[in-house]
């Protein structure tokens, strides 16, 4: 790669498992640089002595290594040519296809200036009543599923994905099982979508370090697209728990005091400067958008950790996956669940009663649950206590399994189905404009 | 003026050679690759001064030129900067070219151009300290006032001062001549260094005055007053947000100033989108008009963060120079707090709790201390409110910054994952949160006056009964329905009555969403009511949980109607029927 006016340097002055230090001039902070072959970023610079992290880590290199320095920051090419493909952290093809030619561009590029974006505004229809009907996502959000590692997160999110009007889906794996590439891979191949997916992949095979460069790489071809192209591109991003490992493997080696659960000080920062470049961008720009749906595996559902917690505060309300024992299917948890955007669209976008349906069913299913616990501990239940029983199992089988595949108007006429089943008007606490319009049981 | 030449990089933190003296706190900037990159100063160590910069400092070089500008970290202050979008450093959002934020762009806060209409207040002769009104201009309504220099020491005789009429910010609109005999020409721009509290008031009493948020959990359970400090901790997803956005619409305060600090930037589009649309409830023009917004996104540079709160509490305490009552919100502190992390990291210092800096509680306790109620040298009142958020790590709050905070806070609500996760929305406990300003005997006063003399007394009985109501629920939960007395279960239903019809309110809702005083006064003494009534002859449980099931809905529609509309005294007839 070296050409003839880059001078090449041969002594490297430290080795640890992640850097190599060197003493180099002219070196520009978070440059890319080259060791035998391997990619190298500048993290630090003191004088002549410079420290790069190195990717693919460092065994094997030798202190007379050849280090070259590109004079650029890791960038991706883009255009047109990507839809299709599959690429590694790097940006090059793993699908035997030929290289990318294009406009290259830096990754981990500025923010949108705050009073570009528009309010983000359309309704992502999603089939399932968990998410569209008690926590409708809205194109230009950025929101993850937090779920323990063996919940089927990844089914689930191929589903949204296949189901969703976008234009284009990015995946960004890090750390992907073999198996879990494959299954993705067929999903969208199988489906004829292939020609609009893009995927940037690191497999539990590949350095861990090499990780972090997937979000960004997966986001640049986004905003290619969405900036651009004026497109709708849905960001799919699995999982980050891996990506936040990796940032604590580099900020130790980097010899950083460690903040809570070993996560570096700056974990926060790190994670939005990812899921911020979720946007809706005004028509006068020409449109476009980019939403991000994001997988965090938890460790034994604690959110405390943090890795979702810091993802907590950072994204528009998280997704909790959950099986349910009367039903026994999968179930987007009613309780724990959200979508901070949903009132953009709920009631404005879908008929007007959705708010109020929506939390009037919650309210009732929390009902059940602590009727559940009394039956538990041995008390009787009122004629109240069992209804809600009742309903409850309707409720998980007819709306929250993730197997359900309806319109929002479905999913609400089914509400109201239930409502009318099981309990008497004044136990929705719902205005009485909608309890007029759709209450049918006379009383 | 003194130069620096880079000497190391390690993210943000850049570390200069430089030749000659410098400021603690100073602002530099950096040239790389024709971008000026705005840098300050944070420690030296001999001719190395280490900076943090406020922006990304990717392909920065050693050898790269600094130029030093002799000053802190300052803003302007003058007409023109209501509704503005700024960014923690103050630029113009709106005036950046593209898309997306270029590194080194910086742009004027004010708008040089634009003319306003002065009056003058004084006239030639007159002696006048350091921020004495010298004339006004109308912004947006707001009658501002254009001071003496607010660094000026001593006092000074307006020499001459321009007639009434069209001036533009940077004009002299008038000379004072000093002690000393040195002529000053004032224009309607003040600068002042963020980090420094204005203290050019006359006295700083303890606040009495209730601010009027239209939220009754706060107005009535646990009132804010003006002047008054709060903070609202909370696990994300439990409505801080929400309840952030309700007071500003609705509280009764000339300007609102929204620092939006490390948090989403759909946020800030929320506000700008809706707030030239809403109306101010209390004057019924544009809320975007009281309102200026400090973005300082979580993906904008860290160290900038970290300034927002101090140019947005510099703004706040600008108008309150001029007599205002001015709410200033940051969401969140504690995003704050971890931009000082990262740089104390960074700079290798020895960590204190949580790896946050050991100065963390004396930051804090600072920043608080700089709202207030105050009299001004002139007589005239002006008040700094202050809210923040707190997201403590993991929603426990025993962390750094929920505790610093605590000790400096006069009002506390918290929010509670429980009864978010249970709808039970403004999530804020009823039992743990609290308003020191309730035991205040100024407060206390005050409220006699303005509402009346039963206000204080009937809320702190609600708030005993709320307290007996989780008592109860605990044992029945404990004992089950049939192991109490019925009079237990009517008790807690007390406690349940007063949470849905008072505490809890539906922030997307037309009507529930704002609740004026009058209006919590009249549910205040309704709820009372019910919950004052002993003889409930019910004869077992299931008997009072459907006559409070029933009274809620009712109420609950109350709260849904138009006030004192038809419908209104319909359900309330209704409710006084089942009494």
């Amino acid at each position: 790669m070296a050409t003839a006016f880059q001078k090449v340097y041969t002594k490297i002055s430290q080795i640890t498992k992640a850097t190599c230090s060197l003493k180099a001039k002219g070196v520009g902070y978070d440059e890319l640089a080259t060791i035998n072959g391997r990619l190298a970023q500048v993290v630090k610079i003191v004088g002549d002595d410079v420290t790069l992290q190195v990717f693919e880590g460092t065994g094997g290199i030798p202190t007379n290594a050849e280090v070259t320095f590109l004079g650029k920051a890791p960038s991706l090419k883009v255009s047109d040519d990507l839809a299709g493909r599959f690429f590694n952290a790097y940006g090059h093809p793993i699908d035997g296809g030929p290289e990318i030619e294009g406009k290259e561009v830096e990754i981990g590029g500025p923010s949108v200036n705050p009073v570009r974006r528009k309010q983000p505004s359309e309704l992502i229809a999603t089939g399932i009543a968990g998410i569209d009907l008690n926590n409708t996502l809205v194109s230009g959000q950025k929101i993850p599923f937090f779920a323990d590692p063996d919940q089927p997160f990844n089914e689930v999110m191929a589903m949204v994905a296949m189901r969703a009007k976008a234009d284009k889906i990015i995946l960004g794996g890090m750390g992907m099982t073999n198996d879990d590439y494959y299954f993705f891979r067929n999903t969208f191949s199988n489906a004829g979508a292939l020609d609009r997916i893009i995927s940037f992949i690191n497999t539990t095979e590949d350095p861990a370090v090499e990780r972090l460069l997937i979000p960004d790489m997966a986001l640049t071809a986004a905003e290619y697209f969405a900036v651009e192209k004026h497109e709708t591109v849905l960001v799919l991003l699995t999982d980050m728990t891996s990506y936040a490992d990796s940032l604590s493997i580099v900020s130790n080696r980097m010899d950083q005091i460690p903040s809570k659960d070993s996560m570096p000080g700056s974990l926060y920062s790190d994670l939005a400067k990812i899921y911020e470049k979720a946007v809706q961008f005004p028509e006068s720009v020409g449109g476009g958008s980019i939403t991000i749906i994001a997988v965090t595996t938890l460790s034994g559902g604690d959110i405390t950790h943090a890795v979702p917690d810091n993802t907590g505060y950072i994204t528009e309300g998280q997704l909790y996956l959950r099986r349910d024992s009367d039903v026994g299917k999968v179930v987007v948890d009613p309780f724990r669940s959200l979508s901070r955007l949903k009132q953009l669209v709920a009631g404005k976008k879908t008929r007007k009663d959705h708010a109020q349906v929506m939390n009037a069913a919650i309210r009732l299913y929390a009902d059940a649950a602590n009727a559940k616990t009394k039956l538990e501990n041995g008390f009787d239940l009122t004629d109240y206590d069992n209804r809600c029983l009742d309903y409850a199992k309707d409720y998980a089988e007819k709306l929250l399994a993730i197997d359900v595949n309806l319109n929002t108007e479905e999913m609400l006429d089914v509400t109201w189905s239930l409502f009318n089943k099981h309990f008497e008007l004044e136990e929705l606490n719902i205005k009485k404009e909608f309890t007029d319009q759709y209450w049918t049981k006379k009383g | 003026m003194t130069k620096g030449i880079v000497s190391g990089v390690v993210s943000n933190m850049v570390t200069l050679r430089v030749d000659g003296p410098v400021l603690q706190g100073e602002i530099c900037y950096i040239t790389t690759g024709g971008d000026r990159l705005m840098a300050e100063v944070i420690k030296v160590v001999g001719s190395d001064v280490y900076v943090q910069v406020f922006e990304s400092t990717r392909g920065l070089k050693v050898g790269s030129q600094a130029e030093f500008t002799g000053h802190q970290l300052e803003i302007q202050l003058g007409p023109g900067m209501l509704s503005k979008n700024y960014d923690g450093l103050q630029n113009d959002l709106d005036k950046m070219d593209g898309v997306f934020l270029r590194r080194g762009q910086y742009t004027a806060p004010l708008d040089e151009d634009r003319l306003w209409d002065f009056e003058p207040i004084v006239k030639a002769g007159d002696r006048v300290q350091g921020s004495d009104w010298l004339g006004k201009v109308e912004e947006n309504h707001q009658p501002l006032k254009i001071m003496a220099p607010f660094q000026m020491e001593g006092t000074a005789v307006v020499k001459s001062i321009v007639p009434a009429g069209q001036y533009k910010v940077n004009d002299t609109i008038a000379v004072l001549t000093t002690e000393a005999g040195e002529d000053i020409n004032v224009t309607m721009v003040q600068h002042w260094p963020v980090k420094f509290a204005m203290t050019n008031y006359k006295e700083k009493p303890r606040p009495f005055k209730l601010l009027e948020t239209g939220v009754r959990t706060i107005d009535t359970f646990n009132p804010i007053v003006e002047g008054g400090t709060g903070f609202i901790p909370g696990p994300f997803g439990t409505g801080k947000t929400v309840l952030q956005h309700a007071i500003s619409k609705q509280a009764e305060a000339d300007i609102v100033i929204i620092a939006a600090c490390g948090e989403r930037a759909n946020e800030v589009v929320e506000i700008f989108t809706e707030f030239p649309e809403l109306i101010d409830p209390h004057t019924g023009r544009k809320l975007m008009e009281r309102t200026i917004i400090i973005a300082n996104t979580s993906n904008m540079p860290v160290a900038a963060r970290e300034a927002s709160v101090y140019t947005a509490m510099t703004m706040a305490e600008y108008y309150r120079s001029m007599g205002l009552r001015v709410l200033l919100m940051a969401d969140s502190t504690s995003r704050w707090a971890q931009a000082l992390r990262e740089m104390s990291n960074r700079m290798e210092e020895l960590p204190g709790p949580d790896a946050f800096p050991m100065d963390l509680g004396a930051l804090v306790a600072n920043f608080y201390g700089r709202a207030g109620y105050v009299y001004l040298n002139n007589g005239e009142v002006g008040s700094v409110t202050f809210l923040g958020t707190v997201s403590p790590a993991g929603g426990n709050l025993k962390e750094p910054v929920t505790e610093n905070t605590k000790k400096v806070a006069r009002c506390f609500y918290a929010l509670e994952q429980d009864r978010a996760d249970k709808k039970r929305y403004p999530a804020v406990n009823p039992i743990d949160s609290y308003s020191k300003y309730l035991e205040y005997p100024e407060f206390a006063e005050y409220i006699k006056g303005h509402i009346n003399e039963e206000w204080i007394p009937k809320v702190l009985a609600l708030k005993t009964r709320m307290q007996r109501g989780k008592e109860i629920a605990e044992q029945i939960n404990i004992l089950g329905d049939d192991g109490v007395p019925v009079e237990y279960h009517v008790t807690f239903w007390k406690s349940e009555i007063i949470d849905f019809v008072i505490l809890q309110q539906d922030a997307f809702d037309e009507i529930d969403a704002v609740t004026p005083l009058e209006r919590q006064e009249e549910i205040l003494n309704l709820v009372t009511a019910i919950c004052d009534k002993e003889d409930y002859k019910f004869v077992e449980f299931e008997e009072v949980t459907r006559y409070f099931k029933k009274m809620i809905n009712l109420c609950k529609q109350m709260n849904y109607s138009v006030y004192k509309s038809e419908q209104y005294y319909d359900f309330k007839k209704q409710v006084e029927a089942m009494l």
